[in-house]
């Protein structure tokens, strides 16, 4: 039987480990290492910088020699559930105190029409959608509403180009950002091929969804999968047989955002129509 | 307008409403690339000894510094935190093409810095002898306290001045190519998203350098009211019309590439080329200011033009290439990030004239560098001065 992750019992709640650090410790080393070695690493990217470092947070245990981390998160997103009613943009914008017209997630609603596509958010469905208008809505063949978000991805391409490691993956899965070393140079705004991340209009650093790191690391669900009323969102461990996400996996069709990007995203879509990107 | 995707409504995802990268990261590969470009005419008579650009290596040098002291500040302007800007060299991430901006920046400037000063080493030297005051006290400093001067201490600064152009030529090249693929390896962006990126990126620098190198040597040749060389003109125009047409063969590549394949990359570009890009693009970068100084220069080169005539055409083109580079790195840098991420719509660009990263911000960081050769110039001798003979060439 599923369980959800609030019900678990205290003792197994999540240990968050996050590794971000240890890329700017490793400056000196890579430094000296010269700027051959930046070339190298620039054009090949993390992979051979992991294996320079005999191993990686996301390796392997196998590979590296490390241990698996203790859990490894996934976010799952049901279109079929969907109903596009913007609870989850609302508890976002409340619990990250997001500013307005930026979203850490947004809704998209899908009109298709024989003629082409009806694409709209407006204001990040952060009040739900109005009716579709009566001249679209004779046209439409089908209608459906679609959940944004990061995709916290296995090979971010935001973590590869921060110039100061102020953006990183943590083993658990979470792609996150430091306050404390972002330059706000949007670098990672252009690199997300999701439109998922934004320089904030208050602090002025790079800012994305965090999967509710804080609620999560106290054995919370992120707030969007909280609110959600028709199980349209699921976050949990991969690592638990039994949770909802996990089970996903052995009965659903899976679908990633922009495969082709090969970003690998840890964020999977269930029932996702072909009109998405 | 065309949208992308099948789309009847134009649709940005919500965080794309705004361009992230605006004037200042427009300006910045511009005055980058003015640096590199700058460099080669010196590197042409220092390493290459192309004689007829021997009086104006020196300028040509001073120049590039000029660039290179102010290169930086349009990033330092955009960054969100700028007080953190020197993280970049402390704590440098190597997985991203940004993160050895800092280095091979400085260290080009560096390397600028030291040519200069073991060409005008006898200059300051002399200068410190002569002066009094606080003259010859700065005049002192930049001696590194090495205040005498004999004849093998002038041929080994020749030495060591064509050593350093030699190197520079290629740090110049890696500079700016660089800068492409800062832009070139976003394989988010379709329009930057091109492995030919840094070499558009070098070729127009070469370009834009060079002609920023004519237009100021016959400013100041005419506000002195001295003759201009006309053979050194003529040269100059056959170098910069062969370069203008290797970038603009690239620039063309990169389209007719994408047209040919009519993959995703053109399903995005296709649109935006026809839409907002339109006017800054086909008509200003192509139809426009790359035809016009194609035939000017062609002109010029290939017939006997001479006299005032030569040196106004060779002007004019040189005029029409300075905007043209920078119409592309308009149309490369905002244009990418018109194309929403959501493949449906397009972002509209607003300028924004008096915001911090607006134009009005972006003129006043660029007129920095001509007011920093002003200054240069009231105090050694950069374009044939009467007193330049301790300067080394």
């Amino acid at each position: 039987m599923n369980k959800p992750l609030e019900n678990r019992p205290q003792s197994s709640r999540p240990v968050i480990d996050a590794g971000g650090d240890d890329a700017r410790r490793e400056f000196l080393r890579n430094f000296l290492a010269g700027t051959a070695t930046a070339t190298v690493l620039m054009v090949f990217g993390p992979g051979v910088a992991a294996l320079a470092q005999g191993g990686s947070d996301s390796a392997p245990a196998g590979a590296s020699g490390k241990a698996a981390p203790k859990h490894q998160f996934a976010y799952v997103i049901n279109v079929n559930n969907c109903i596009g009613c913007g609870n989850c943009v609302r508890a976002c914008k409340r619990e990250n105190q997001v500013p307005s017209a930026v979203f850490r997630t947004w809704v998209e609603r899908y009109v298709v029409t024989g003629e082409g596509m009806y694409v709209e958010s407006p204001n990040g469905a952060l009040e739900g959608f109005s009716q579709v208008n009566a001249g679209i809505r004779e046209k439409a063949t089908k209608s459906f509403t679609v959940p944004k978000m990061c995709n916290h991805c296995e090979n971010p391409p935001c973590v590869q180009v921060c110039p100061v490691g102020a953006t990183f993956k943590t083993k658990e899965g979470f792609v996150l950002v430091d306050p404390e070393h972002c330059l706000g140079c949007a670098y990672c705004v252009q690199a997300c091929p999701y439109g998922a991340r934004f320089i904030n209009p208050v602090t002025h650093k790079s800012d994305k969804c965090t999967w509710c790191y804080h609620r999560v690391k106290n054995g919370k669900l992120p707030a969007c999968v909280t609110v959600c009323p028709n199980k349209a969102r699921l976050f949990g461990d991969l690592n638990d047989p039994e949770s909802e996400v996990t089970q996903i996996f052995k009965d659903e069709a899976w679908m990633v955002l922009k495969p082709g990007m090969h970003t690998d995203p840890t964020c999977f879509y269930v029932g996702m129509p072909r009109e998405v990107v | 307008m065309e949208l992308p995707g099948d789309a009847l409504l134009n649709y940005v995802f919500p965080n794309n409403v705004h361009v992230a990268w605006s004037v200042m990261i427009v300006i910045y590969p511009y005055i980058t690339g003015l640096i590199a470009g700058a460099f080669v005419v010196s590197g042409l008579s220092h390493v290459f000894k192309v004689k007829e650009f021997e009086p104006i290596a020196n300028f040509a040098l001073i120049a590039a510094f000029c660039f290179g002291l102010f290169a930086a500040t349009p990033l330092l302007v955009h960054l969100g935190q700028p007080q953190r800007a020197l993280e970049i060299y402390f704590t440098p991430h190597l997985t991203s093409a940004m993160s050895i901006f800092g280095y091979v920046y400085s260290g080009y400037l560096l390397l600028l810095m030291i040519e200069i000063w073991l060409i005008y080493r006898e200059y300051f030297v002399r200068k410190a002898g002569e002066d009094t005051g606080v003259m010859k006290l700065i005049w002192t400093v930049l001696t590194l306290g090495v205040t005498t001067y004999h004849p093998d201490s002038a041929k080994l600064d020749r030495k060591l001045a064509v050593i350093l152009a030699g190197i520079g030529i290629p740090w110049a090249f890696i500079l700016h190519g660089y800068v492409g693929f800062v832009f070139g390896s976003v394989k988010a962006i379709a329009w930057w998203a091109t492995p030919l990126q840094p070499v558009i990126f070098l070729l127009s620098a070469i370009v834009s350098g060079m002609a920023i190198v004519l237009v100021m040597y016959s400013f100041i040749k005419w506000r002195r009211g001295e003759r201009l060389d006309q053979p050194m003109v003529k040269k100059f125009s056959a170098f910069l019309w062969g370069i203008f047409i290797l970038d603009v063969t690239m620039e063309l590549l990169e389209v007719a590439f994408a047209a040919y394949e009519k993959g995703w990359h053109w399903s995005q570009i296709k649109p935006l080329l026809l839409g907002p890009l339109f006017e800054t693009y086909v008509i200003g970068q192509l139809l426009v200011l790359s035809v016009v100084p194609f035939v000017i220069l062609g002109y010029v080169v290939l017939s006997g033009v001479k006299g005032r005539l030569m040196l106004i055409l060779a002007n004019v083109a040189a005029s029409f290439l300075l905007l043209q580079v920078l119409f592309m790195r308009f149309n490369v840098v905002v244009g990418g990030q018109l194309i929403s991420k959501s493949e449906r719509g397009f972002v509209e660009f607003h300028w924004e004239p008096f915001s911090k990263e607006g134009p009005l911000t972006a003129i006043v960081l660029f007129s920095a560098p001509f007011v920093a050769y002003y200054i240069i110039s009231r105090f050694i001798p950069i374009l044939g001065h009467d007193d330049d003979s301790s300067v080394a060439r």
